[in-house]
């Protein structure tokens, strides 16, 4: 599973991140957590809002931060 | 830290939350001021006094106003999207599309670390230019911390007044840079990004318990940034309020001086602060007598325009655009500060 934070370093984008690690801490899941930071990577993205979450390339989140329990939902669901 | 909306995740939980949060709220609100009165008496008389008062008293006030109406904007702005607001602008003409931009700008969920990517994908989805600068001059000119404080502490007319004045400055603003045709000074990767599939609206499918655990979030995350600010303000606020000479700032920057308003929009623009930090300061030297138009005006250029900004748009912005940006909504500001200095 490849997982990004998109983000430009905003105080949103470090809260995203945590709150990922903590979610796959949670599933017991072992992920690398790549951090995307270029404006105009995060546009192409189609993400105008950070910060950004992408799972194998498939955007998930977009300008909000989701709860720890909301993220363990999504990456369960990315999975299948 | 355990965030507030991790707590509420059950739809039921987040209705107990309203239901004792609401009353609770109202009830610290209506009990802030005779408290005061009670907890410092006679005290009040001393200059001393008349400080701590105005310290306790305003900042508890504003903090209540600050998290009430962070709470609203939130719920209100998860029915809203940059994605769907690029769709609504998409293909209008400038005029029309320049004031709905500016009206989308104070909905749409929006931060200045977000500024960068929604240019990009504003003017990359074609969006006409004017049209993406009188959105981007709303959103951080009218705010929820700037309606929530001047709610506060002037009322509804002075707030209605603010919010008008930066809606219309902010559609004239984009509407003359896209007059003066200005796309040769936009970076050119932003014309050559490419948009990969459909943009994601990220507040589809949301239930209300998520709506209210948005605005809970929202709450804690922008309270627990901007207090900092607030109680420095306050604390700058209640020395003023205290201590300076009754006719210093009136004499200074009174209505007499010709030059006042471009004067606070000078010094406004290089500043940085928030509008929790700077409507404090900006009461105290209200009551110390000085003009509505000149003070909206300091506030103004200290809210839309910063260094910080300036430095995060060059990425996509040629300094000729940047300093055009700039020169045209000081110039819509210092315009506001006369008109109101007059009519008032």
């Amino acid at each position: 599973m490849e997982i990004l934070v998109l983000g430009s370093g905003c105080a949103n984008c470090h809260t995203l991140e945590e709150r990922t690690a903590a979610a796959l801490a949670r599933l017991g899941w072992e992920a690398s957590i790549g951090h995307v930071r270029e404006p105009d990577e995060i546009a192409s993205y189609g993400v105008m809002r950070t910060p950004g979450l992408v799972v194998d390339g498939d955007v998930v989140v977009a300008g909000r931060v989701p709860t720890v329990e909301a993220l363990v939902a999504l990456l369960e669901g990315v999975r299948g | 830290m355990i965030a507030l909306a991790d707590r509420v995740t059950t739809p039921k939980a987040a209705w107990v939350t309203v239901a004792i949060g609401l009353p609770a709220w109202f009830a610290l609100y209506s009990l802030n001021e005779p408290f005061w009165a009670w907890a410092l008496g006679g005290a009040t008389a001393t200059s001393w006094g008349a400080a701590l008062q105005f310290f306790c008293y305003d900042s508890i006030k504003v903090l209540l106003l600050l998290a009430g109406i962070i709470f609203l904007v939130a719920i209100v702005r998860s029915f809203t999207s940059v994605e769907r607001t690029r769709a609504l602008l998409g293909g209008k003409r400038a005029g029309v599309g320049n004031v709905l931009a500016a009206c989308l700008g104070v909905v749409t969920p929006f931060c200045s670390c977000s500024a960068v990517p929604a240019f990009i994908g504003f003017v990359a989805a074609g969006v006409p230019l004017g049209v993406t600068m009188s959105f981007l001059i709303a959103s951080p000119l009218i705010n929820e911390i700037a309606i929530a404080l001047l709610l506060g502490l002037f009322g509804v007319g002075p707030t209605l007044l603010y919010v008008g004045s930066g809606l219309i400055i902010a559609s004239v603003a984009g509407y003359v840079i896209g007059a003066l045709k200005l796309e040769r000074f936009v970076e050119p990767f932003v014309y050559e990004t490419k948009l990969r599939g459909k943009p994601r609206d990220p507040n589809a499918h949301l239930t209300w318990p998520d709506r209210v655990a948005i605005g809970l979030d929202e709450v804690q995350s922008i309270v627990g940034k901007t207090w900092p600010y607030l109680l420095a303000g306050i604390a700058l606020g209640a020395v003023i309020h205290g201590w300076a000479p009754a006719d210093f700032f009136a004499t200074v920057a009174g209505r007499d001086n010709p030059f006042a308003v471009l004067i606070a929009v000078a010094l406004g623009v290089p500043l940085y602060s928030n509008a929790a930090g700077i409507l404090p300061v900006v009461e105290a030297l209200h009551d110390k007598g000085l003009p509505m138009g000149t003070l909206l005006a300091f506030m103004m250029s200290v809210v839309a325009l910063s260094l910080p900004e300036m430095i995060i748009l060059r990425r996509v912005l040629k300094p000729r655009l940047i300093a055009t940006f700039v020169g045209v909504t000081a110039v819509g500001i210092v315009a506001t500060g006369y008109l109101f200095n007059a009519i008032l």
